[in-house]
C-alpha cells in the first residue's frame, strides 16, 4: 500500500511501486496538467513538486520530474501537480507574471515552468536572478526563447521580497502564491506511517533517474526494491578527517551541506554544470556510481578525490577504493545483493579541487569530456594529486600514470605540457555522438590545462601552457 | 531578502497589448491537447512497429508471438488497408505501411492495437522482422552520384551569369553544408479517433493541416472526405513538423478505428516521434561569387543538393523556397541557383520554420564570409555595399516594392551603433588572450505567401448567437503562435464589442473545409482578412437595422464600445438589443467568408512571377563570447530591428521574434542531427539531442520594431511574422566564425553549421 497526498486529496494506491508517478498522475488520477515530453526527466513538462516533512517536522518542498520518479517514492510525500497550485478563481501570483510576460505560447511545456518558479517560492533561497533561474534550469520550452519567462521569474522573485522565512506557507497563502489547503499538510502528512514492510523487488532503485531512463518499461510493472528513503544510507558526516556521505544522498543534499561548500569553494559552479535541479533533487550518489556510465559527472568527480566505497551485503562489510570498482564497460566490483552503502574520502589534506566539463549544451546535457582534480601543494611542488577524466575510455577513468608523474614535480607550464603527453598515452577515447576521437582528445588536453589555468592562474596562462607542444 | 541583479528588462511596451487569450487555461494546466481529450469507454490504443534496417526487401515479418498476448487485439499491415496505401501529398510516393520494401529507418510497418499502450508497446518487442538489405544512402551528395533524386531539378536565372563572372575582379568558389534541425515540438505527434454512426469518423489530431489528415484519411479508408470531421483544438508546438506529418497518426488510427468499429488513441512516445518523422533538410551545396573592385556582387552561381529523404513529403516546394531565398536581402543582377531534391534512406524530411528559406540565406551569407575574409575587410562592409532597392528585381522576377531592408540596416547600426561595436571587440580581442569576442550582422528579407499560388485563401465563419455572443471558426490552427488570440482582437474590434463576447472555436474541418494548413507564416494574414470580410458583411446588415429603423444614412451609423452610434452620438441601443432586433427582424446573423491573396502569381514554366504579397525585413546584430580554452561560446546580445509592419500585438509578436531567433541559433550551434552510415539515427533522445535552455540564450535581447508604413497586403497591415526571425540565428554562426578568426590565424573558414563545441574547438587549434 502507497500512501500519500496528491493535491489535496489524500491517496491510498494498491498500484505497482514501480510504476512511473507521471503514470499514475495523469492516467490514474486523470490530473493532464501533467504533461509528457520526454520521459527522461530531460524535458520537465511532468515537473511536480514533492513535499517532505524533515526531521524537525517542517515540511520542505522540491520540484522532481515525474517521468523518472517510481510512485513508491511518492510514500508520505505530498505530491503537487499544477492543479494543486491553481487558486479557486484566479491566476496565482506565478500564473499571472508568466501571463502579464507573454510567457506561455503554445502551453505544453507551461505547467512545469509554473511548478518550477512556484518551487523556488518554496526554497526560501535569496531571490536573485542567478537563483530563480537555476530553478528552471531543466525546462524546456522550444516556444518562448525563454526571455519572456526570464522577465516573468524575475518578476516572481521581486514579489518574494517580502517573504518570511520561518512563516513561508502561510505567507505565500496570504500572497496568493499557492492555495490555502498547504496549511494543514503538514499535519496531515504526519498522520501517514512510514511504509509497513520493505520492498523486497529484483531492482534496488533510489532516486531512479537513471534506471528510469534505461528501462523504464520492465520497472513500471514491477514491485521494486525502493531505498530511497533508508535513513542509514543518507546524510553527510565528518568523522576523523573523512567525509563520509550515504549512497542515498542527493546531488542537491550534498551540494547545499555547509561542510561540502567549505571544502569546495566553486562547488556551486560545479554542479551546475551536473543534470538539472529536478534531476540533482532525485539524483543518488550511489546511483551515479553503479551506473559505471564512463562518462558520469559525479563518479568523476568523486574519483579525482581518491574517494573509497563501502558496499555491504548479508556477508558483511567491504571498503574499496572507488578507482579499483571499475572493470570494464558498465561492469564492476559489485557481488550478489551487495549494496554501495557510503562513499568517502580524506577531508584533512587542504587539497585544491576543480572540476571541468564540456558538452554541447553548457548546462543539463552528457559530457563530451568531463574531468576532475584534486591537488596538493607545497611551495609550489605537487605533493599529492589524483586526476580523473570521463568520455575518453570504458570506464569513469582515474588516470594513474598521469596523477602520479604529477606528484612531487614543480608546478610550470613545461609540465604541464610533459603531463599532457601522459596523459595522452593513458586515455583512448572512441568517436561518437558527443565527439570524434580527435575532437576528444583535443578537448581532454583543454580540460587538463584549464584545471591547472583555474587552480593555478598566476603561475600559468594558456599560451605557456601550449607553447612546450611538439 | 533582495533581488541583486535586474539584468533583465521588462519589456515595456508589449504591457499595453492583449495577452495570449489561452493564457489562463495553460498556466493552470487547463489546456486541453490531443493525449488530454476525455477517451471514449473501450478505447483501443496503439503503437507503430517500425523498420530496423534503413533500406531493404522485407522477407519476413512474424507476429505470431505478438498477436498470443494477452490485450493484443489486432495488428494491422498494408494489407489491411481498406482504400489506397498511400499518403503522399505533392507526390504519390509514400505509403502509409510499408510493402515490399522499407525506405527508412523507423518506417512504419504494422500497427499493433491493444488494450493499453503497455501491451502494445511489449508486443512490438516480440514481433521477429527479416530483411534482404540494401544499399543504403544517407547524404545529398551519395544520392546525386547515384542519380537518386525525388523530382527533376529546379533552376532560377536572371541575367547571365557566365559573362558576368569574367567580368569580376573577384572571384570564389567553395562550399557549405547545413544540418537539419528536429521540431522538438514538446507535444509529440498523435491522434484520437472515434467512430461514428454510417461509417462517419471524428478525428482529434495535433495537425496543422486538418484537411490535409482529413483528405489522406478518406483516401486510405477509402470513403468520401463528407465522412471525415477532423477537429483540432491547438497543438503543443508544431514549427512546420505537423503540416504533413501529423498525418500518418491520424489516418493509422481511423483504419484501425474503421476495421475495429471501436476509437482508438495513437500518441508517439518521444523517442518513436524522434526516429520515424522527418526533419528540417539538411543541404550540402557548392557556390560561386563574382564582386567587382567596388565589392557589387555581380555574379552568384549555386547548386544546392536538398536531403529529401526516402518520400518527397513537401520537398520540392521546400526546394523552391530555398531558391526564392538564396540571395537573402541582397541585390544581384546575375544568379543561377539550381536544387536537387535528392531521395535518400532517411525519414522523409519535412516543413520547418523557414522552410527551406534558412538554408538558402546560409548559403550567400558564407559566401560573404568567405570573399570577405579573402579581400580582407568585414562582412557588413559587402553585406552593405549590396543590399536590395527599391524595383531591384529578384531572380525570379518579383519587383521588390515597399522595401525596407537599408531601413532596417542602417536604423540597426545607428540605434546600436554597430561601429562601435565592431571597434570594441577588435579591441577587446587584442587585449584578450583565452577569451574572443566576434560580431556579425544578419539582415533579412522573407517573402510572404504559399509559394504555391493556389493555396493562398481562407475563409471564416462567424455567428452571432441571439445573446450577442460571437463564435468564430477559421482555418487557422492555434499552435503557440497567438493566431487565435489575433483573431479575437479581429472581432472584437470590427463589431466593438467586449472580449468575453467572442469565442474561437476550434478548427474543424465540418465548419470550414478545404483549409490550407496553418503554415507559411500566412495563417494570421488569410483567416484574418477573411474574418474581417465576414464582420463586414455582419456589420452592414447590423447596421442596416438601424439605418432602417430610425431612417438615417447607413454611414451615419457605427458601433462603438457596445453601443449603436448615430451621426457619433452614442444611441441608447446597446450590442445586445441589436441583436435582439436581428433577430426579431430575421436577418442572418452568421457569415461564411472566403479571401484569397490579390495579386500574386507565378509560372514553375518560366520560374518567373511574382510569388509574394510582400516580404519581411529586419536587421539582426549578434555578439558573441568564446571561451577559446574549452571551446565554449556564450552569446552577449542579440540586437534586432524587426520589420514588423503595424503590429495588433506587440507582446505575442515579439514572443515570435525572441522564439524564432532561439531557434534560428539552436540550428546553427548546438542542433546536431546524426546518422548512422546504416541509416540509424544516432540523436535519437533528449539526451543527444540538444535544443535551447535558458542558460544557452543569449544574455541580452533586445528587439525593436521598425518605423514603416505597414503593407496593406497584411492584416490591418500587421506583417506575418512567425518564419522570418529564425534566421537571425544565423548570424551566431558567423559571429561564432569570428571570434574563432581572432584566436587563430590559421584557421581555414569552413562553413558546416551547426558550430558546436567540437568544430569551434578544433577550428581554434587548426594547425
Amino acid at each position: 500500500m502507497i500512501e500519500f497526498i496528491l493535491n489535496e486529496r489524500h491517496i491510498r494506491t494498491d498500484a505497482k511501486s514501480g510504476m512511473t508517478l507521471l503514470d499514475f498522475i495523469r492516467y490514474e488520477k486523470r490530473l493532464t496538467g501533467t504533461k509528457i515530453g520526454c520521459r527522461e526527466g530531460d524535458c520537465a513538462a511532468c515537473t511536480a513538486l514533492v513535499g517532505t516533512i524533515n526531521a524537525n517536522g517542517v515540511i520542505a518542498y522540491q520540484s522532481i520530474t515525474t517521468c523518472i520518479s517510481p510512485l513508491g517514492n511518492a510514500h508520505g510525500k505530498h505530491i503537487v501537480t499544477i492543479e494543486g497550485v491553481n487558486l479557486k478563481n484566479e491566476l496565482n501570483v506565478a500564473q499571472e507574471a508568466m501571463k502579464l510576460n507573454y510567457a506561455t505560447q503554445c502551453g505544453f511545456c507551461t505547467p512545469g515552468f509554473v511548478l518550477s518558479l512556484t518551487g523556488f517560492a518554496f526554497s526560501g533561497k535569496q531571490n536573485t536572478e542567478e537563483n530563480i533561474i537555476a530553478a528552471i534550469s531543466g525546462n524546456i520550452c522550444r516556444c518562448t526563447g525563454y526571455k519572456s519567462i526570464q522577465r516573468a521569474a524575475m518578476d516572481i522573485a521581486t514579489k518574494l521580497d517580502a517573504l518570511e522565512l520561518d512563516n513561508k506557507i502561510p505567507w505565500l497563502v496570504e500572497h496568493n502564491f499557492i492555495p490555502s489547503y498547504f496549511i494543514e499538510i503538514s499535519e496531515r502528512l504526519q498522520k501517514i506511517n512510514p511504509k509497513e514492510k520493505k520492498d523486497t523487488g529484483a531492482f534496488v532503485v533510489s532516486g531512479g533517474t537513471d534506471m528510469y531512463v534505461q528501462r523504464a518499461d520492465s520497472l513500471v510493472e514491477e514491485n521494486i526494491s525502493l531505498v530511497c528513503d533508508l535513513e542509514y544510507l543518507k546524510g553527510i558526516q565528518l568523522t576523523d578527517d573523512k567525509i563520509v556521505i550515504g549512497a542515498n544522498t542527493t546531488v542537491t543534499e550534498f551540494a547545499s551541506h555547509e561542510i561540502i561548500q567549505n571544502i569546495f569553494p566553486n562547488l556551486k559552479k560545479h554542479i551546475a554544470l551536473v543534470s538539472s535541479e529536478p534531476i540533482r533533487n532525485m539524483a543518488s550518489f550511489g546511483g551515479n556510481l553503479v551506473n559505471a556510465s564512463p562518462i558520469g559527472d559525479m563518479t568523476i568527480f568523486f574519483l579525482a578525490l581518491n574517494s573509497s566505497i563501502t558496499l555491504q551485503s548479508e556477508k558483511g562489510t567491504r571498503e574499496i577504493l572507488l578507482k579499483d570498482f571499475y572493470k570494464g564497460y558498465k561492469t564492476y566490483d559489485l557481488q550478489e545483493r551487495e549494496l554501495i552503502t557510503a562513499i568517502s574520502f580524506d577531508a584533512l589534506s587542504g587539497f585544491k579541487f576543480n572540476f571541468e566539463k564540456v558538452c554541447k549544451r553548457m548546462y543539463l546535457d552528457i559530457a563530451s569530456v568531463n574531468s576532475a582534480i584534486s591537488v596538493t601543494v607545497d611551495n609550489d611542488k605537487i605533493t599529492s594529486a589524483h586526476v580523473a577524466m570521463g568520455g575518453v575510455a570504458p570506464i569513469p577513468k582515474y588516470l594513474e600514470q598521469t596523477s602520479a608523474f604529477l606528484r612531487g614535480k614543480t608546478i610550470c607550464a613545461e609540465l604541464i605540457s610533459l603531463s599532457v603527453e601522459k596523459l595522452q598515452e593513458e586515455i583512448a577515447p572512441i568517436s561518437d555522438v558527443r565527439g570524434t576521437e580527435d575532437y576528444k582528445r583535443l578537448l581532454a588536453r583543454q580540460l587538463f590545462v584549464a584545471h591547472f589555468i583555474e587552480l593555478f592562474p598566476s603561475k600559468l596562462n594558456l599560451k605557456d601552457c601550449l607553447a612546450y607542444e611538439s | 531578502m533582495k533581488a541583486n541583479t535586474q539584468k533583465i528588462k521588462p519589456a515595456k511596451q508589449t504591457k499595453k497589448s492583449l495577452q495570449n487569450i489561452d493564457s489562463y487555461t495553460h498556466l493552470r494546466g487547463e489546456s486541453i491537447y490531443v493525449d488530454d481529450v476525455n477517451v471514449r469507454q473501450g478505447t483501443l490504443h496503439a503503437v507503430v512497429f517500425d523498420s530496423n534496417c534503413a533500406h531493404g526487401k522485407i522477407k519476413s515479418v512474424d507476429y505470431s508471438k505478438a498477436l498470443a498476448l494477452d490485450g493484443v487485439v489486432r495488428i494491422l499491415t498494408a494489407t489491411d488497408v481498406t482504400g489506397e496505401n498511400q499518403i503522399g501529398g505533392i507526390i504519390p510516393d509514400e505509403p502509409l505501411f510499408a510493402e515490399d520494401e522499407v525506405h527508412f529507418w523507423g518506417q512504419p510497418i504494422a500497427l499493433i492495437v491493444a488494450e493499453s499502450i503497455s501491451i502494445a508497446k511489449k508486443a512490438r518487442k516480440l514481433i521477429v522482422a527479416e530483411f534482404e538489405e540494401l544499399p543504403v544512402i544517407t547524404t545529398a551528395k551519395q544520392a546525386k552520384e547515384k542519380g537518386s533524386f525525388i523530382n527533376a531539378p529546379r533552376s532560377f536565372n536572371l541575367g547571365d551569369v557566365a559573362t558576368a563572372f569574367e567580368k569580376c575582379e573577384h572571384v570564389f568558389e567553395g562550399e557549405t553544408f547545413s544540418n537539419g534541425q528536429e521540431h522538438l515540438y514538446i507535444e509529440a505527434q498523435g491522434a484520437y479517433v472515434e467512430p461514428l454512426e454510417n461509417g462517419n469518423f471524428r478525428i482529434v489530431s495535433s495537425t496543422q493541416g486538418p484537411t490535409q489528415v482529413q483528405r489522406i484519411a478518406a483516401r486510405v479508408l477509402g470513403i468520401p472526405m463528407h465522412k471525415i470531421e477532423v477537429d483540432v483544438t491547438r497543438l503543443g508546438g508544431g514549427f512546420g513538423g505537423k503540416e504533413d506529418q501529423a498525418t500518418p497518426w491520424a489516418v493509422m488510427a481511423a483504419l484501425a478505428a474503421q476495421i475495429l468499429n471501436q476509437s482508438v488513441k495513437l500518441i508517439l512516445d518521444r523517442h518513436d516521434d524522434l526516429r520515424m518523422t522527418g526533419k528540417r533538410h539538411p543541404y550540402e551545396t557548392t557556390y560561386k561569387i563574382g564582386l567587382s573592385k567596388d565589392l557589387k556582387i555581380q555574379a552568384f552561381e549555386i547548386e544546392l543538393l536538398q536531403n529529401s529523404g526516402a518520400a518527397a513529403d513537401l520537398s520540392p516546394a521546400i526546394a523552391e523556397r530555398t531558391l526564392f531565398h538564396a540571395t537573402n536581402s541582397y541585390y544581384v543582377p546575375n544568379v543561377k541557383s539550381t536544387v536537387y531534391s535528392c531521395k535518400t534512406n532517411l525519414p522523409p524530411n519535412t516543413a520547418f520554420r523557414g522552410f527551406g528559406g534558412p538554408q538558402g540565406m546560409f548559403v550567400i551569407e558564407s559566401a560573404i564570409a568567405r570573399a570577405a575574409s579573402e579581400l580582407g575587410v568585414l562582412n557588413t562592409t559587402i553585406q552593405e555595399a549590396n543590399l536590395l532597392k527599391e524595383n531591384d528585381e529578384f531572380s525570379y522576377g518579383q519587383i521588390a516594392q515597399k522595401v525596407e531592408i537599408q531601413n532596417s540596416w542602417n536604423t540597426a547600426k545607428d540605434k546600436f551603433e554597430l561601429e562601435k561595436a565592431q571597434k570594441e571587440v577588435a579591441v577587446f580581442n587584442e587585449n584578450s588572450t583565452t577569451v574572443k569576442k566576434g560580431i556579425a550582422v544578419m539582415p533579412i528579407t522573407f517573402g510572404i505567401s504559399f509559394t504555391n499560388t493556389q493555396m493562398n485563401h481562407a475563409r471564416a465563419l462567424v455567428h452571432i448567437y441571439q445573446d450577442g455572443s460571437i463564435g468564430v471558426s477559421t482555418a487557422a490552427v492555434e499552435m503557440g503562435q497567438g493566431v487565435n488570440t489575433k483573431l479575437l482582437q479581429i472581432a472584437v474590434d470590427s463589431f466593438s464589442v467586449e472580449n468575453h463576447r467572442v469565442k474561437i472555436e476550434s478548427t474543424n474541418t465540418t465548419r470550414v473545409a478545404n483549409t490550407s494548413p496553418s503554415a507559411a507564416s500566412a495563417t494570421a494574414d488569410l483567416n484574418g482578412k477573411a474574418l474581417l470580410m465576414a464582420c463586414d458583411s455582419l456589420l452592414f446588415r447590423l447596421k442596416n437595422i438601424v439605418a432602417d429603423e430610425y431612417e438615417v444614412d447607413i454611414k451615419s451609423v457605427s458601433l462603438r464600445d457596445e453601443f449603436v452610434y448615430i451621426d457619433n452620438k452614442k444611441s441608447t441601443i446597446t450590442w445586445e438589443d441589436l441583436i435582439f432586433k436581428a433577430m426579431a427582424l430575421r436577418v442572418a446573423l452568421t457569415e461564411n467568408a472566403h479571401y484569397a491573396t490579390p495579386v500574386i502569381h507565378f509560372d514553375k514554366t518560366k520560374e518567373k512571377g511574382h510569388p509574394f504579397a510582400y516580404h519581411v525585413y529586419g536587421t539582426a546584430i549578434v555578439t558573441t563570447t568564446v571561451d577559446c580554452l574549452r571551446g565554449t561560446y556564450e552569446f552577449d546580445s542579440v540586437k534586432i530591428i524587426h520589420d514588423f509592419g503595424k503590429s495588433m500585438n506587440l507582446g505575442i509578436d515579439l514572443g515570435q521574434v525572441e522564439g524564432g531567433l532561439i531557434q534560428g541559433i539552436g540550428w546553427m550551434t548546438m542542433e546536431e542531427i546524426s546518422y548512422a552510415p546504416n541509416g540509424r539515427l544516432l540523436s535519437n533522445a533528449l539526451s543527444t539531442y540538444k535544443v535551447p535552455d535558458v542558460y544557452s540564450v543569449p544574455k541580452e535581447v533586445e528587439v525593436h520594431p521598425l518605423e514603416t508604413p505597414g503593407n496593406d497586403m497584411a492584416v490591418l497591415k500587421s506583417k506575418a511574422v512567425g518564419e522570418p526571425p529564425l534566421m537571425y540565428g544565423i548570424g551566431a554562426y558567423f559571429a561564432i566564425q569570428n571570434a574563432i578568426k581572432a584566436f587563430n590565424p590559421k584557421y581555414k573558414m569552413k562553413f558546416h553549421a551547426p558550430m558546436t563545441p567540437e568544430k569551434v574547438l578544433m577550428g581554434l587549434y587548426q594547425k
